[in-house]
């Protein structure tokens, strides 16, 4: 639904011989909605981690606002992993799910 | 006419100046080692748990292994952003770096205390009949205003 972090697509990287199997579903990174980090903020660390535009950085920001969450980023379990350590780091509310699987929709 | 004097403002060489009374400057330097000092004492203080959040919410096993690998280095970083704060509050011109710094520190400040006071969006200091609870708030809301300011002239730099 949201475009991925703008890193390589991670499939060029693999190996060949690995087999397209439920390890390469993408693993999503959501924020969730807190009533103490500044929309300022949120929307500053968007740009700040992903690289994303003010305009697409304040457009998530106001998702997680009104609907409690949205999907930042995507990409390989390590790949998540590290965003949701950035976030953290900074304060904001973030977990990872696999694609799909609907794992903390509220 | 004046011009509404900032507290904080990029310069021309890529410095910021923050303006803040002594005042607002020993305040600001003496609550960093509170809240490291929380940190180191009560790692599973509930206060803390927006400091510390869950990564895997619905798989138990993923998330101890993510807790066994992470939280040494996030319990680091954070001390070491309260540390810069702390260190810096005196300074009237500061580097990007630093003022990074500062809106991390800032906010991990206000995570703290508005977890304590259990804020919600619609919190107002009319809710708190506690006076220190009050007292809390207000700092809450200044560390809020400063880091809006923080954040206006570091997004200008972007």
């Amino acid at each position: 639904m949201f475009a991925v972090a703008p890193t390589a697509p991670v499939e060029l990287e693999r190996p060949e011989v690995e087999d397209v199997t439920l390890a390469d579903v993408p693993w999503i990174v959501i924020v969730w909605n807190d009533p103490i980090n500044l929309m300022s903020y949120v929307t500053f660390v968007f740009q700040k981690l992903f690289g994303y535009s003010k305009r697409k950085a304040t457009a998530l920001m106001l998702d997680v606002h009104e609907k409690g969450r949205a999907v930042v980023s995507s990409g390989t379990r390590e790949e998540a992993e590290v965003d949701v350590f950035r976030l953290h780091e900074h304060g904001l509310w973030a977990t990872m799910e696999k694609d799909g699987t609907g794992r903390g929709d509220s | 006419m004046i011009r509404f004097r900032r507290r904080v403002e990029r310069q021309r060489d890529g410095s910021f100046v923050v303006r803040l009374s002594e005042d607002e400057r020993r305040l600001l330097g003496s609550l960093p080692a509170q809240l490291s000092a929380v940190v180191d004492a009560e790692p599973q203080d509930p206060w803390l748990q927006r400091l510390f959040p869950t990564a895997y919410p619905h798989d138990p096993e993923r998330e101890e292994e993510w807790r066994l690998l992470m939280s040494v280095d996030l319990h680091d970083r954070r001390r070491a952003q309260l540390r810069t704060l702390a260190e810096t509050a005196g300074a009237t011109t500061l580097t990007e770096d630093e003022l990074l710094t500062w809106s991390q520190a800032l906010n991990d400040l206000r995570l703290y205390l508005g977890t304590r006071l259990d804020l919600t969006e619609e919190t107002t200091e009319a809710d708190f009949d506690d006076e220190h609870d009050r007292d809390l708030y207000a700092l809450y809301s200044w560390l809020g205003y400063l880091q809006e300011e923080v954040i206006e002239a570091l997004s200008g730099a972007l």
